[in-house]
């Protein structure tokens, strides 16, 4: 048997707040109401990531969501992730466009790089754009050394840059994972809004040793990768989960005089199949179908936490 | 290590003595919020890994501090709107780093157990003395910070070691939560005169099973939670059974998920009639006076109780 040392019983960070120095406890109820433009009271923030899986992953330091999964050369799951970026992005612009949904796409440097057009067409479809990291093998994590780090970051800004003609000022991790370092490195690259961590329904204000960042919500719970591929409930089970969490933030918005968000990570290789696409269609249209419910942007997200 | 934890005797679910909650009550129902906190770079203990990818894991960690920022706000609504008071299963570090959370807790007369210290510390390979510190903070930190006598215990992450149950009869706990072996309470077998019970803590329904193993949508847990209430129900006319729902904000309080879960809960204590809807520890003391000596006489009386106490199956101390 292990004998587990002394300092397994001894609690460095035992004290008022998280066991970190990003932010402080605030429980939502004490919160001072936010304000959306034109009075929204429920809030539509839908993110669609624009990933690159390559062929040949070296899975460290642990394997993305979606990367390969067969020997060399897994065909299988490099050509449905591409799928994502030639079609099923595509059906999502399409019925975006139905809705009159600005949504927000999160493009890794990869994408960027060798799929200009893509990002030039949802750009011209009205949409916002952030920074994906480069892609989904050059995870962010404590391991690699600030060069590194700050050279994925850098070569991802660049290559979205390149693509949109703009450098984001928005992040979103590969696989969301980060080092302990990541949010300060960001913040000292531009970056001033990320949405990685989940810890709120509403935005928040993120310090680094770099500068604050504005953590910007968006659930992991109620997105397409868990409920479809996770829990592998039906597609009418996500679009009644959808209305449900619909029905209660805006009573809660009532209730307490202050918008709420609902979020929503959409990915094209899921969400974009010809069976899906509808019932994605009927969920997003459901939500902006109530009193009080509209689109919402990043930038109307970090006004909403500045004012 | 033991084939057999021996921890409690084999008593049939058949012509078992009537139990009679207060109020002639059929089903005690308690409700278990955990109320944990789990670190987002804890120390590692060699028997198991407190995240997937290496620290910090961000995503479930900002999914559990989600839950101390707005999910058990929203979970003591709905409990408030029923008349459901908590049986917390606290992460005992929890009274540090979120007074407010406890603060509301009390103000709602609310009990708390110890879930030990933080849910990211094990306590496979402690000694015993690591064990009995921990023991010793969390009743004393609980009686410093809120004026309660902890009476009840879940083990943190559900990781015990052979002496775990000996120590809580010892430190004058009166329940655990760590055994799921039936739906009524039981004696435990203990060493020396002490007594403890195991108190039903119907780890099926907890939501971490049925959203994170069962995959369940937020409508079946709920419709499962009013069928197992149902079947309880019936059986209670017979002999009074236990239900309790364990809970973690961070997945139950989610908006999607929170709405079916109000309904279950308006169901089962619009049953008030014949649920005593109440808290672990005053199942265990009411037990404890009423039905303890009762049920060891029919296990005696069936003859099938086998010697020793817990993992000691000669017997001695």
């Amino acid at each position: 048997m292990s004998i587990l040392p002394d300092s397994y019983f001894t609690y460095a960070k035992r004290h008022a707040g998280p066991d970190h120095d990003h932010y402080p406890a605030s429980p939502i109820i004490d919160r001072a109401p936010i304000t959306l433009p034109g009075g929204v009271k429920l809030g539509l923030w839908v993110v669609v990531p624009l990933e690159f899986f390559p062929l040949n992953p070296s899975g460290q330091p642990f394997k993305a969501p979606g990367a390969m999964q067969t020997p060399y050369p897994d065909l299988r799951h490099y050509t449905t992730r591409d799928y994502g970026n030639r079609v099923g992005a595509y059906r999502l612009l399409t019925l975006f466009g139905k809705l009159g949904l600005r949504a927000t796409f999160a493009v890794q440097g990869a994408v960027a790089e060798r799929y200009p057009g893509l990002v030039r067409d949802v750009l011209s479809d009205g949409h916002d754009i952030c920074a994906h990291g480069w892609d989904t093998d050059s995870l962010h994590h404590s391991g690699l050394s600030a060069e590194v780090e700050d050279g994925y970051i850098t070569r991802t800004l660049d290559a979205v840059q390149t693509a949109c003609g703009y450098r984001p000022d928005g992040w979103l991790s590969p696989a969301r994972a980060e080092g302990f370092a990541t949010p300060a490195r960001l913040a000292a690259k531009g970056i001033s809004w990320f949405a990685d961590w989940a810890h709120d329904d509403l935005p928040t204000r993120f310090r680094t040793e770099a500068g604050d960042l504005a953590a910007l919500p968006l659930s992991n719970e109620l997105d397409d990768w868990q409920i479809l591929i996770n829990y592998t409930r039906p597609e009418h089970e996500w679009t009644t989960q959808v209305a449900d969490a619909a029905d209660w933030l805006l009573d809660e918005a009532g209730r307490f005089n202050s918008p709420r968000l609902l979020t929503l990570t959409v990915r094209p290789y899921v969400s974009g199949l010809p069976y899906r696409v509808k019932a994605l269609g009927d969920s997003l249209k459901g939500v902006l179908d109530r009193a009080g419910a509209a689109g919402v942007t990043p930038r109307d997200l970090t006004r909403a936490l500045s004012a | 290590m033991h084939s057999d934890p021996n921890l409690y005797d084999f008593w049939p679910y058949r012509d078992r003595p009537k139990i009679t909650w207060p109020g002639n009550k059929k089903v005690a129902f308690w409700v278990a919020p955990n109320i944990e906190f789990y670190e987002l770079d804890p120390p590692i203990n060699p028997s198991r890994k407190p995240w997937g990818r290496p620290h910090p894991d961000i995503v479930p960690y900002s999914a559990r501090d989600w839950g101390n920022r707005v999910g058990h706000w929203r979970l003591m609504e709905v409990m408030d709107e029923f008349k459901v008071r908590g049986s917390i299963s606290l992460s005992v570090a929890m009274l540090d780093h979120h007074p407010e959370i406890i603060r509301a807790c009390v103000d709602r007369d609310w009990e708390f157990f110890s879930h030990g210290i933080y849910n990211t510390r094990y306590s496979y390979n402690m000694t015993e003395a690591q064990e009995r510190a921990v023991l010793e903070d969390s009743i004393k930190s609980v009686m410093d910070a809120t004026g309660q006598r902890i009476r009840g215990y879940l083990a943190p992450a559900l990781t015990h070691t052979e002496r775990t149950l000996d120590l809580l009869a010892e430190y004058g706990f009166w329940y655990s939560c760590d055994l799921f072996q039936d739906d009524q309470p039981q004696p435990v077998k203990v060493k020396g005169d002490n007594r403890l019970i195991s108190m039903p803590y119907s780890l099926e329904v907890n939501d971490v099973i049925t959203y994170g193993i069962y995959h369940q949508s937020p409508r079946a847990y709920a419709d499962a939670l009013m069928r197992h209430f149902d079947q309880l129900l019936e059986e209670g006319a017979e002999t009074g059974t236990v239900m309790c729902i364990p809970l973690h904000a961070y997945l139950v309080g989610h908006p999607h998920r929170i709405g079916p879960f109000r309904e279950a809960l308006r169901y089962i204590t619009s049953h008030r009639d014949d649920v005593w809807v109440t808290t672990a520890k005053e199942i265990a003391e009411f037990y404890m006076a009423n039905h303890y000596d009762q049920t060891l006489a029919d296990i005696a009386r069936r003859g099938d109780a086998r010697p020793g106490t817990g993992f000691n199956p000669q017997g001695g101390l």
